[in-house]
């Protein structure tokens, strides 16, 4: 992918998590050094910052995971929300505002409350963000099945090669209401934020893009976290974290689309 | 350019970017088809602009029970489901695929992936309801015992939100980066900005952009609810006009690093509104902020853009917000138009339809006219015409913009006999 001569490399500067057994980064982080295999707890979603009481009671909880993430990850990167652009990868949408829907327009009543409506589009998370920290950027939402994390790491790196100005990242799942989730079985929820930079700006690991690979995808040790990478499209980024936690140099193999991987050089 | 203590970019018009500053260079545009209601290909729509017709009828969809116009494809209704057929044949599959074969688009399409290897080539599309209509169908036949789905209802060639770039991808042979952007009204724009940062960038050499969205009850019973539903055909500002009608279409362009072509992919300028999920922001900023970015990418001034493609969806606070935009930045200088009262608003394939409605104009030098629009809106001080005519066109602007407050403006160019920068 750098046989045109750019260097398509970012800084992370910080890192936000909101999954099972962990309801932030120092708290995934310790559990990917201690591979201690131990179930994990239910994921905790915090209510969102920022957002008027109006419209917090009228977010699902897809959005409030996602915000929660990129909330953590600029926290972390000690940077205003309102600055980076964003990018939201997830493999699907609000299952319980879509659960709802199709279930009122089976019936004889068709009438769908505006606010489920306008929460179904598929970038509810990025204008809910947009009204709870005032970010006037663009804001990309990406979507490539099991896929989305790495699709949604090429467009941020495309956009801070191309904008040289900071992006948060958000990949975030969570899972459906039957019958749907009969369909399109996910684990639990989860979320997780980065926030890339230039690399002139700042400390922060390293990483580089190598290109798409037709290899397997790294596994993780911990059988736990490994069935929780396997079982949700958002979690296919903890091979990455799992460098990152250790501080390591290292390339990474993360699950793309058939059969592909993403192949992520990282240095400490 | 400017950065601000916030982080945030800042580019004036007047100096575009030392080209080794910025890794956007121009993209070649080298085959684009659309099929809407006013037909299939480009041909059918370059004669329906020059006439001014108007696709839409009432709505006669499903058993749809609301006093609506539509914008539908004729040929898309294939039989109900049954256990015994095959996936991948939702409706919006269905439509994507009918609009992949007009105009030579899916040759050339499989020609790229055989000049650059499957690889470099990305596909890149909008929708806002990929497949959910048969979600919709499949739950009007629950099994009464268990609630469960039926045994023809396929997920992922359906309603998963990327099922539109995996059957694309798969029929065009790509194996390069695949996405469907999906932000409402402005996805299938956003789809050209995605590939064209890819392409800058060396990721990829060439995509496949535009989207596809079809009719289905949750838009139309959606919209119904916010009561932005015109009872007859939408009327783009016009100053009687009463909402949208919604259509289904979609459009394709072929985007490549380097070829020979007239027309380029120049701009394109992205924003939020950052103000209410459903209703834009009043004074059009948002809007405002996407066409100047486009301008300022580039390299052009305002006084450049010899066509504005308005995003005028006939909803009072759409057209009046964007109109003042427009005219912030325009004045009533530039002629502009919304082509949705020709095709109806087609949702997540606006922005990718109309990009291909700009293409046309600059391939023929045709500026549309604003369909629907029997008296311009007074209070809109831009440079409507309801009556399509002909005018050479250099560069023109096409705008997009959705709920959750999300914009995004593309600029298109045509410069004859130049070839891309490598």
């Amino acid at each position: 992918m750098d046989e045109h001569g750019f260097s398509m490399a970012a800084r992370v500067s910080g890192i936000g998590v909101v999954g099972p057994g962990a309801d932030d980064w120092g708290a995934m982080r310790a559990r990917l050094l201690s591979e201690s295999g131990a179930a994990l707890a239910t994921t905790r979603i915090a209510n969102p910052e920022g957002l008027p009481p109006v419209e917090r009671r009228r977010v699902g909880r897809v959005v409030k995971l996602a915000m929660a993430a990129g909330m953590a990850a600029c926290r972390d990167a000690g940077i205003a929300p309102s600055v980076p652009a964003t990018v939201f990868a997830s493999s699907g949408g609000d299952g319980e505002n879509c659960h709802a829907i199709c279930e009122l327009l089976a019936g004889e009543d068709r009438r769908i409350s505006p606010i489920r409506f306008h929460n179904s589009v598929n970038n509810a998370a990025s204008g809910y963000w947009g009204i709870a920290t005032g970010a006037l950027s663009g804001s990309s939402v990406v979507s490539a099945f099991d896929g989305s994390f790495a699709v949604g790491l090429l467009e941020a790196f495309a956009l801070v090669a191309t904008e040289g100005a900071p992006v948060l990242l958000v990949t975030y799942d969570h899972p459906y209401p039957s019958p749907l989730a009969e369909s399109r079985p996910l684990g639990p929820a989860f979320g997780m934020g980065l926030l890339l930079q230039p690399l002139d700006a700042g400390a922060g690991p390293v990483l580089r893009l190598i290109g798409l690979a037709d290899t397997p995808a790294d596994r993780l040790s911990d059988p736990a976290l490994e069935a929780l990478r396997q079982a949700v499209p958002a979690a296919r980024c903890l091979p990455l974290l799992s460098v990152l936690a250790r501080r390591a140099a290292a390339r990474v193999a993360l699950d793309y689309l058939n059969g592909q991987c993403l192949v992520v050089e990282v240095a400490p | 350019m400017t950065i601000d203590k916030e982080g945030r970019i800042h580019r004036t018009a007047a100096q575009p970017d030392d080209p080794k500053d910025d890794c956007l260079n121009r993209i070649a545009v080298t085959k684009y088809t659309l099929t809407t209601c006013l037909g299939r290909g480009v041909a059918a729509h370059r004669d329906a602009l020059v006439a001014g017709r108007c696709g839409l009828a009432p709505c006669r969809f499903e058993d749809v029970d609301l006093e609506t116009w539509v914008g539908e494809v004729e040929g898309l209704d294939a039989p109900n489901p049954s256990p015994d057929r095959r996936a991948h044949t939702c409706r919006n599959n269905r439509l994507a695929e009918l609009a992949l074969g007009q105009d030579g688009f899916l040759d050339a399409a499989r020609q790229a992936v055989g000049r650059y290897g499957a690889s470099r080539v990305a596909v890149y599309l909008g929708t806002s309801t990929s497949g959910i209509l048969d979600t919709e169908l499949a739950y009007r036949v629950r099994d009464a015992a268990s609630g469960g789905l039926p045994a023809w209802f396929d997920y992922r060639s359906s309603h998963s939100i990327s099922s539109l770039a995996e059957h694309v991808g798969r029929l065009v042979g790509a194996t390069g980066p695949l996405g469907v952007i999906s932000t409402a009204c402005s996805s299938s724009a956003k789809a050209f900005a995605t590939a064209a940062r890819q392409i800058a960038c060396g990721l990829i050499d060439a995509a496949v952009v535009g989207g596809v969205d079809t009719l289905c009850l949750t838009t139309l019973y959606g919209f119904n609810s916010l009561e932005l539903l015109a009872r007859g055909p939408c009327r783009p500002f016009d100053r009687e006009r009463a909402g949208l009608s919604i259509g289904e279409a979609a459009g394709y362009a072929l985007l490549e690093r380097a070829a020979r072509t007239d027309l380029w992919l120049t701009g394109y300028g992205e924003s939020s509104d950052a103000h209410h999920m459903s209703t834009p922001h009043p004074e059009g900023r948002g809007a405002l902020q996407a066409m100047d970015a486009a301008l300022a990418r580039a390299g052009l001034q305002a006084s450049a853009i010899d066509y504005i493609n308005l995003h005028g969806t006939a909803t009072p606070s759409n057209d009046t917000a964007e109109g003042r935009a427009v005219a912030q930045r325009f004045g009533a200088r530039v002629p502009a138009s919304s082509t949705k009262g020709a095709t109806g608003h087609t949702l997540g394939a606006a922005g990718g339809v109309e990009a291909v409605i700009c293409l046309i104009a600059l391939h023929e030098g045709l500026i549309p006219g604003c369909v629907g629009m029997t008296e311009a809106d007074p209070s809109i001080q831009i440079g409507l015409d309801a009556l399509a005519r002909p005018a050479p066109l250099r560069n023109v602007l096409n705008n997009s913009l959705g709920f959750g407050g999300t914009n995004c403006s593309l600029v298109f160019s045509r410069e004859d006999e130049v070839s891309a920068h490598g």
